[in-house]
């Protein structure tokens, strides 16, 4: 009697817990990894909130504002320190105006461990380029067929005083540089580029900062000179390789949060 | 002793699994009313542009559109029982209509332009009408039957003429199981009926799908909407990929130097919106004359000459109006010409024409 009863309740337990959500218990070991991007003019955070007022002033002297910025980053990698790369073919639109996608969440996709490297790309590789890409089309971020097709890598609109003291506008539009714009575009050379941020460890639920300076997209190696390359940039291939090359060291890792 | 375990353990393997009864068929099969209706998402929609966004508290259904259509075109909506939401939303003009600005059943003018009714599915951001001021197709649905300069009506009142009427109380009760008639009610009704307002049938469209041609002076249109350096229409207005011709956002788009509409502005109480509007779609400017928000362009030619040396420049003309000192982006005479080839070809027909959307 006492074993009937006995193998009775184990079996009321089994049911009880056999149907329970059991979701959770297997990623209890697992950390979660977040991007997450800020904005800064030389070291003063920019947020949306900092938008519409002509208040920055470039290397070439420029006081400007920013009234749009949005941009693509792909490609995650995480290299561990034995080389193997942990390549998570993804992409995320970071909406400055808005406030969106400030933060990349990556979940558990990268175990704890130390990593030698963490990298992304800004914009796309060719081949993910020419992806269709149902949210960025509806977020119109694409670039036209006759210049190349894909997308925006970063599209940053604003104001500045030109050198007859006016309100002028300008369309820092980074692509894909592109030559000969109608049905047989060439390409002169790639615009997106790797930004490697250097080696992290991941042990519990990680937080890696990551710092856009916007002063260096007019600085270095080519002081941009607004009066000059404002507007139109699209189809000037030249701008676009001025765009990539300031764009090198536009991105750092800053703090990493646990 | 042994009884009451063996019950437990059937209640218990029931209830444990409960979730997931649907599937397993566990679940009696009644006949649902109403019946649910999905969307019929174009192809070129599919393909290149996010789902629609329909809310989960209002999901479509065959006597939930019914419903929304036959108030849609009832006068019983408004004060004197003299005009309907399709009185300025007419589907033959798309769901606008021909003047700048419309009447109210006073008779008075208000100050903006009907906007045209389409695709209102695919506004992810939510903000209706010319200044953003309706957060969701179901608030906007009842605004303009308050509205003093459109139908001024009471919704109490409202609400107490459908209770009243010998049809609308079954008709709710077949759309949502209650003949207890609400504001709340009314307005998912109408939004219903609005989203399934769907132009996808332009020549355009047929020509993206390989199904149509367009001429050479159609094509030339095409480069000068998506050329930066000739219209670039394209950074606000949309292109192949994102079929609906608008991106849904807010610009100023230099109308004017000084602003008696402040737009958005009127609505967020920021500054740096003022004289910024909702970017209306291109499909079927065929049908939608006049144009923009106050509707003081007559015709096509004057919107792209606007836009080509009529720009003024104010505190928050969008960075993306090019060459405003010089007025615009200066089109020649052809290109001009081509463009407006170019935009007709986004008027679609079948849309206007479609039995499904008439009274």
């Amino acid at each position: 009697m006492k074993t009937k009863i006995f193998t009775q309740i184990i079996l009321l337990s089994l049911i009880i817990l056999s149907c329970s959500d059991d979701d959770t218990s297997s990623n209890l070991s697992q950390a979660t990894t977040t991007l997450s991007f800020s904005h800064n003019w030389n070291g003063t955070t920019v947020t949306n909130a900092d938008f519409n007022t002509i208040q920055f002033t470039n290397q070439n002297g420029e006081i400007l504002s920013i009234e749009r910025l949005r941009y693509v980053i792909s490609d995650v990698t995480f290299t561990t320190t034995s080389n193997e790369v942990l390549d998570l073919d993804n992409y995320n639109l970071i909406d400055v105006t808005n406030g969106t996608n400030l933060n990349l969440d990556l979940g558990t996709q990268i175990p704890p461990g130390n990593y030698s490297n963490v990298s992304f790309t800004f914009g796309f590789d060719n081949d993910d380029n020419s992806q269709n890409y149902l949210d960025l089309n509806s977020a119109s971020f694409n670039v036209p067929e006759m210049l190349g097709g894909g997308y925006h890598y970063m599209q940053m609109d604003g104001k500045y005083i030109d050198n007859n003291n006016q309100e002028a506008n300008y369309n820092y539009h980074a692509i894909r540089a592109v030559d000969n714009p109608g049905p047989n575009p060439t390409f002169p050379q790639d615009t997106f580029f790797t930004v490697n941020l250097g080696p992290v460890s991941i042990s519990g639920d990680t937080i890696l900062n990551i710092e856009m300076n916007i002063a260096e997209w007019f600085r270095n190696p080519n002081t941009w000179d607004l009066n000059q390359l404002n507007t139109v940039l699209m189809p000037n291939s030249s701008a676009q390789i001025m765009m990539f090359e300031n764009g090198q060291n536009v991105f750092s890792l800053g703090s990493v949060s646990e | 002793m042994k009884k009451i375990i063996y019950i437990l353990s059937v209640v218990l393997l029931y209830l444990s699994c409960s979730s997931n009864n649907e599937d397993e068929g566990l679940t009696p099969v009644v006949e649902e009313t109403p019946n649910p209706i999905e969307l019929e998402i174009p192809q070129l929609f599919r393909d290149n542009i996010l789902a629609p966004v329909i809310p989960t508290d209002n999901p479509l259904t065959e006597e939930g559109v019914a419903l929304g259509k036959r108030l849609f075109f009832d006068n019983i909506l408004s004060e004197d029982e003299t005009i309907s939401c399709a009185s300025c939303h007419a589907p033959s003009s798309a769901f606008t209509n021909n003047t700048s600005t419309s009447a109210g059943v006073n008779g008075v003018l208000g100050n903006r332009n009907s906007m045209p009714l389409f695709n209102l599915a695919w506004n992810y951001g939510e903000r209706f009408a010319w200044d953003g001021k309706e957060l969701s197709l179901e608030r906007q649905a009842l605004e303009p039957i308050e509205n003093p300069v459109e139908m001024n009506s009471d919704l109490e009142i409202v609400v107490q003429r459908l209770q009243n009427h010998p049809d609308y109380p079954e008709l709710f009760d077949a759309a949502f199981k209650t003949d207890i008639i609400t504001e709340e009610l009314i307005a998912k009704a109408i939004a219903q009926f609005e989203r399934t307002l769907i132009s996808a049938n332009s020549k355009f469209d047929r020509y993206s799908l390989g199904q149509a041609n367009l001429t050479a002076q159609e094509l030339n249109g095409l480069d000068v909407f998506l050329r930066e350096d000739k219209g670039d229409c394209f950074h606000c207005h949309g292109n192949p990929n994102n079929p609906l011709w608008t991106n849904n956002e807010f610009h100023n788009n230099g109308l004017d130097a000084t602003f008696t509409d402040l737009g958005l502005g009127g609505v967020t109480g920021d500054p740096n919106d003022n004289g910024r509007f909702r970017t209306p779609s291109l499909r079927n400017l065929a049908f939608t004359a006049p144009y923009m928000h106050d509707g003081r362009f007559e015709a096509l030619e004057e919107v792209i000459d606007f836009y080509s040396e009529g720009l003024q420049n104010s505190p928050t003309i969008d960075p993306l109006m090019k060459n405003v000192a010089q007025g615009g982006v200066q089109l020649s005479p052809q290109d001009k010409a081509d463009l407006k080839a170019f935009l007709l070809t986004l008027s679609d027909t079948s849309f206007i024409n479609n039995p499904a959307f008439q009274n």
